[in-house]
């Protein structure tokens, strides 16, 4: 893990590309950026019940004039994946930050399948994809990713790797971590 | 059955109260009930994205707090987007009205039972979650009251409509999503929105 914050230069591009909404459901990956996202005067922050409703929101959204990004975790994508169906046959633009799990010192097995999936999924339903994995890039890829979804109508996913986010723990409690 | 609502009657008097509220349908009856209405730049009709529909009105009402935003759907999608409901009532957003036309069956699919056939209460769920006001409208008598409700009282707010289940003149709204997406985005007037 990097000393870099990444959720710092992700926050500047995400308000340079002109976005005042965030949609998210929650992922301790994406908590740094979340917080600095509730306490950006500008952002609308949306708490989704479930990822699914992210497409739909944001093509709503951009609809009225609104750009929004979706960020969730891994899991979240196959939550969602017939609601790109709207996204893509609207050339709705679509930005979402994906936390990945399942990939990098997974500890908890249940996180794999759909973990490595989601290139592939992703992939089969057009979405383009970035890749995030050092801290200091990450104005840089959201720059991209934000301009290639804005400026050209395509649906984007930057995955945030688990090897920058940092693999999640499970001590029981009275273990000691090995 | 009988008594029930006339879905058609119904769509058409929102329409013809609409002023400058946006329609968006979801997919399959209530998209076909809206054509029937007659066509508008100010309306959007979904033929997918099953269950998205009270999502994507709760985005066009955040974008667009200026404007009523009125989402038709049935009672199979709205069963599909229940978390929306939740969604919604957390963001309150007094501009987004939503109407299901509640036949009780997949009308598209063969008229399997949808779960509000064995009595689940879409608008008690709604008032539940937090909506603003909820109505169920089981008579015409009651219609202009429910519009009243759709159209102009603060929001979030859902009219559950119990309609029949019976073979109507198929009428098929605009097909091309793109086509749609801009004609509504003009209405707008932000198609030439090109960000900072």
């Amino acid at each position: 893990m990097s000393d870099v914050d990444w959720s710092e230069g992700a926050l500047r591009a995400i308000l340079r590309a002109g976005i005042r909404l965030l949609a998210h459901v929650p992922d301790a990956g994406l908590a740094p950026l979340l917080t600095r996202c509730a306490a950006e005067p500008s952002l609308r922050v949306v708490g989704l019940c479930d990822e699914r409703e992210g497409p739909a929101l944001l093509a709503g959204a951009w609809l009225g004039g609104l750009r929004g990004v979706l960020a969730c975790q891994s899991s979240g994508i196959g939550n969602l994946v017939n609601m790109l169906g709207v996204s893509a046959v609207g050339r709705f633009p679509l930005a979402m930050l994906v936390t990945m799990r399942g990939e990098w010192g997974e500890e908890n097995p249940w996180q794999v399948p759909m973990g490595q999936a989601v290139p592939a999924v992703l992939g089969a339903m057009g979405v383009r994809l970035f890749s995030l994995e050092r801290a200091e890039d990450a104005e840089a890829v959201l720059d991209g990713a934000l301009g290639l979804a804005f400026g050209s109508d395509q649906m984007v996913a930057v995955l945030i790797r688990q090897r920058l986010l940092g693999a999640k723990r499970f001590v029981p409690a009275g273990a000691t971590a090995s | 059955m009988s008594g029930a609502v006339d879905r058609r009657a119904l769509v058409a008097a929102l329409v013809a109260r609409r002023g400058s509220a946006l329609l968006l349908t979801g997919l399959g009856s209530p998209a076909w009930d809206l054509a029937a209405a007659g066509d508008h730049p100010q309306h959007f009709y979904l033929w997918g994205g099953m269950g998205g529909a009270f999502a994507m009105g709760l985005g066009l009402a955040l974008a667009r707090p200026d404007r009523r935003v009125v989402v038709l759907t049935g009672d199979g999608e709205a069963l599909m987007g229940l978390a929306s409901l939740a969604t919604i009532a957390a963001q309150r957003p007094p501009n987004l009205a939503l109407l299901v036309l509640d036949n009780r069956v997949y009308g598209e699919t063969g008229g399997q039972p949808t779960a509000t056939a064995s009595g689940v209460d879409l608008a008690a769920i709604a008032a539940a979650a937090g909506f603003s006001a909820t109505l169920r409208l089981e008579s015409p008598d009651r219609a202009e009251a429910a519009l009243d409700l759709l159209l102009t009282a603060p929001g979030p707010v859902l009219v559950q409509a119990r309609v029949d289940h019976r073979p109507l003149p198929l009428v098929l709204p605009l097909k091309d999503a793109v086509a749609a997406k801009h004609r509504l985005r003009a209405a707008l007037g932000v198609e030439q929105e090109t960000g900072p």
